[in-house]
């Protein structure tokens, strides 16, 4: 039977057993969306700006182990989609994205809600398509969800014109996909695994260093047996948090730019460092020349060949699947006679423990005004450390990362490569409805949240009752902050004025809106707020506009050239 | 150091594109890039003369691997190879310069294609400092034009990139 490119996109939906699809109808996808109208197995979820579309769907993914789905219309509906796309991409994230486009015969001539989608969105996705012939539409499909998943995860866009989703053909849902240009390595080559395990157990001072790819590989059990094994320090970066559980006494916490004391004193002085699933960017290990001056072995697991001396460079690459790769090692491992050097271990800690009685993340509190960091240290008490957290980006992603414990992976959702603001409200719904009935808080600022504030909207239409918490300092915080270090105290554009009454504009919307002036009146409001497991609930944290993040260390600097607190200013 | 770079990559729309897009993104540097079809009709050949550290080229290997189009990825200049280009170079040849244009270009194997009353179009190929020295040899107030492919490039012996 003959069927139109619109029904076709939509069977190849069910046939990846997609439930959301995250989109925005328009001119060129119009007979997509008669098509979705007409069954109910793919949900279509409407939102207010196809930005959110995107970054819903990519907190879907972020939060589950599958692929998210988002559908937008040709021109301003891509190029408000590419925001979204971008974010994703340099999270490594896997989605697919289906475009709408101007008829085949009308591209090129600069018709109306026309670009060139494949074009524009070239540099931030994994790969691409522009489908020309409706017999293509299918196997494009299979492919796109092939290579959004295997490898290296991304998004890949395929690009629909709307005379092809109105012409027919076969239906054939391809079982497999076979590509001669694009087969991704799973397991790592065993000579150099062998000399990695060798490596860890004569190590001194072990250090692992986890990152975003343990969580996305969803092999944070064997990750965290590995560093049991060892005996060794671990720290997650910000992609990593909750790959190895954060209330553990191995665990020393995030490390980086805001990272740790202990964490980038152990990644500086260790001597053979086990990287797994993290790529060394420049907010992790600052100045590489500064990290290379110290002497160590580094063992670097990555699926991607092209992470691995990029910034750094690695003594023992292994390129490879993590899980597979984390198989092998604990196999030679256990069957190793040889055990970790337990003096030389005993020692390393002795140093770590004294790292870590500098107790780096203590701020000083108080009864007048709200500091953000006890926001954050309440909301992990009241909700027993087992919320969903996304964030938005500034400050109050860095207090949330480093206040709220991660003991899970896919539980932390936020824009650690991009640094997207905006993306808290539409993760949230992402994450609410891939987790019906489990506590999901939106940790933003004033700022962030004011970047996609009109998906309250759509929450309201899919009872999505998220718990806003807004730490409201009134200044853009990140930005003033660095403009009180580096630029003499000369708050340029980064103060606003102005700002709407959230708690009233979340009740315009038709939600709970609370304003907390108080120290003493968090932890009542945020009770309060997860007691209402049905109400989306804005709370509106009046906090202390000079607090800073700390620990810090300065762009360009060496990872151990921290500012701990004012003091060091 | 210079790098001979060859690619064979899907012969499809917009490959091309992922390529340059590659090397402008990431700040690589091209001196010259060149590609056309194989004998598979479905498969282009690529040759990239690039510049730059080891590491670099390094990542620009790896880079343009992966690419999802692409199919295999040598750099060439790692062991023997053989270097062409071809230059399709107009001059002015008038009086006594119509002698002497015609015996340097024999003198370089190249070979005279078009033929005016004012004007020689000389053909020649060879490795890029070949054409560079022809250039030099010739009196730059005589050109009037130079068109260059830019290099292909192929392994010398037994080094084969195919599929």
């Amino acid at each position: 039977m003959l069927l139109t490119g619109a029904e076709i996109v939509v069977r190849c939906l069910q046939e990846e057993k997609v439930d959301y699809v995250f989109g925005y109808p328009g001119g060129a996808v119009l007979y997509l969306y008669d098509e979705l109208f007409k069954q109910d197995k793919v949900r279509h979820v409407l939102v207010r700006h196809e930005q959110a579309a995107l970054h819903a769907a990519d907190a879907y993914s972020r939060s589950t182990e599958r692929v998210g789905v988002a559908l937008v219309t040709s021109g301003p509906g891509v190029t408000n989609a590419v925001t979204g796309i971008a974010t994703a991409y340099m999270d490594s994230i896997p989605m697919v994205i289906i475009t709408g486009q101007v008829p085949t015969a009308a591209i090129g001539q600069d018709a109306f809600q026309e670009c060139d989608t494949v074009g524009i969105t070239r540099p931030c996705v994994k790969h691409n398509f522009l489908v020309k012939d409706v017999k293509d539409i299918a196997p494009t499909i299979k492919k796109a969800f092939f290579i959004a998943k295997t490898g290296r995860p991304g998004p890949v866009l395929v690009d629909i014109p709307k005379d092809i989703t109105i012409a027919k053909a076969e239906f054939d849902y391809p079982k497999s996909v076979t590509m001669r240009s694009y087969n991704p390595i799973t397991k790592g080559h065993q000579g150099q695994i062998k000399k990695a395990v060798q490596l860890l157990l004569e190590a001194k001072r072990p250090m692992i260093y986890a990152g975003g790819g343990v969580v996305l590989s969803d092999c944070s059990d064997k990750l965290t047996k590995l560093v049991r094994m060892l005996g060794a320090p671990c720290t997650n970066t910000l992609m990593g948090l909750g790959a190895y559980p954060a209330t553990d006494r191995q665990f020393v916490g995030m490390l980086g730019m805001h990272g740790n004391y202990e964490a980038n004193m152990a990644m500086q002085y260790c001597d053979v460092l086990l990287a797994v699933g993290a790529r060394f960017d420049d907010r992790v290990i600052g100045n590489p020349a500064d990290f290379a001056r110290v002497a160590r072995k580094i063992i670097h697991i990555d699926i991607d060949p092209s992470s691995i001396s990029k910034r750094v460079k690695v003594d023992v690459p292994i390129v490879g699947n993590l899980p597979d790769v984390l198989d092998d090692v604990l196999r030679l491992l256990e069957g190793s006679s040889e055990r970790p050097d337990k003096d030389a271990l005993g020692e390393w800690w002795k140093q770590i423990e004294e790292w870590r009685r500098r107790d780096c993340l203590k701020y000083k509190n108080s009864d007048e005004v709200i500091k953000p960091q006890f926001v954050v240290e309440k909301l992990w008490e009241v909700t027993k450390g087992d919320a969903f957290v996304t964030s938005d980006v500034g400050q109050h992603q860095m207090w949330a990362a480093q206040y709220y414990k991660f003991d899970k992976p896919r539980r932390w959702l936020n824009s650690g490569g991009l640094g997207t603001m905006g993306v808290g409200i539409p993760y949230g719904i992402g994450v609410q409805l891939a987790h019906p009935g489990s506590p999901v808080a939106v940790v933003t600022g004033e700022g962030s949240v004011q970047m996609n504030i009109q998906e309250l909207s759509t929450c309201k239409q899919y009872r999505i009752p998220l718990k806003i918490c807004s730490l409201n300092n009134r200044y853009l915080g990140m930005v003033r902050q660095w403009q009180e270090f580096i630029h003499g105290n000369r708050y340029s554009e980064s103060y606003m004025d102005s700002l709407p009454d959230f708690a009233k504009l979340a009740e315009a919307y038709g939600h709970v809106g609370l304003r907390v002036e108080k120290p003493g009146d968090v932890e009542g409001a945020l009770r309060e707020a997860f007691k209402r497991k049905n109400d989306l609930v804005f709370i509106d944290f009046q906090v202390d506009p000079t607090e800073n993040v700390y620990p810090m260390v300065m762009g360009g600097k060496g990872l151990t050239d921290m500012i701990l607190s004012a003091e060091d200013l | 150091m210079r790098h001979v770079i060859s690619v064979l990559i899907e012969n499809e729309a917009g490959a091309l594109s992922r390529v340059s897009g590659l090397f402008s993104a990431r700040g690589y540097n091209i001196e010259s890039l060149t590609v056309a079809p194989t004998e598979d009709g479905s498969l282009s050949r690529m040759t990239i003369i690039s510049t730059g550290s080891d590491d670099i080229i390094e990542q620009i290997t790896k880079q343009l691997n992966k690419l999802i189009e692409v199919v295999k990825v040598v750099d060439l200049s790692e062991a023997a190879h053989i270097e062409r280009e071809l230059m399709l170079i107009k001059v002015r040849a008038t009086g006594k310069d119509r002698e002497e244009l015609k015996r340097v270009s024999d003198i370089f194997r190249g070979r005279i294609i078009d033929v005016t009353d004012s004007t020689y179009v000389i053909e020649l190929t060879g490795n890029t400092a070949k054409l560079d020295s022809f250039v030099g040899a010739i009196d730059s107030s005589l050109i009037l034009e130079t068109v260059r492919t830019g290099v292909a490039g192929i392994g010398r012996g037994d080094r084969i990139l195919r599929l």
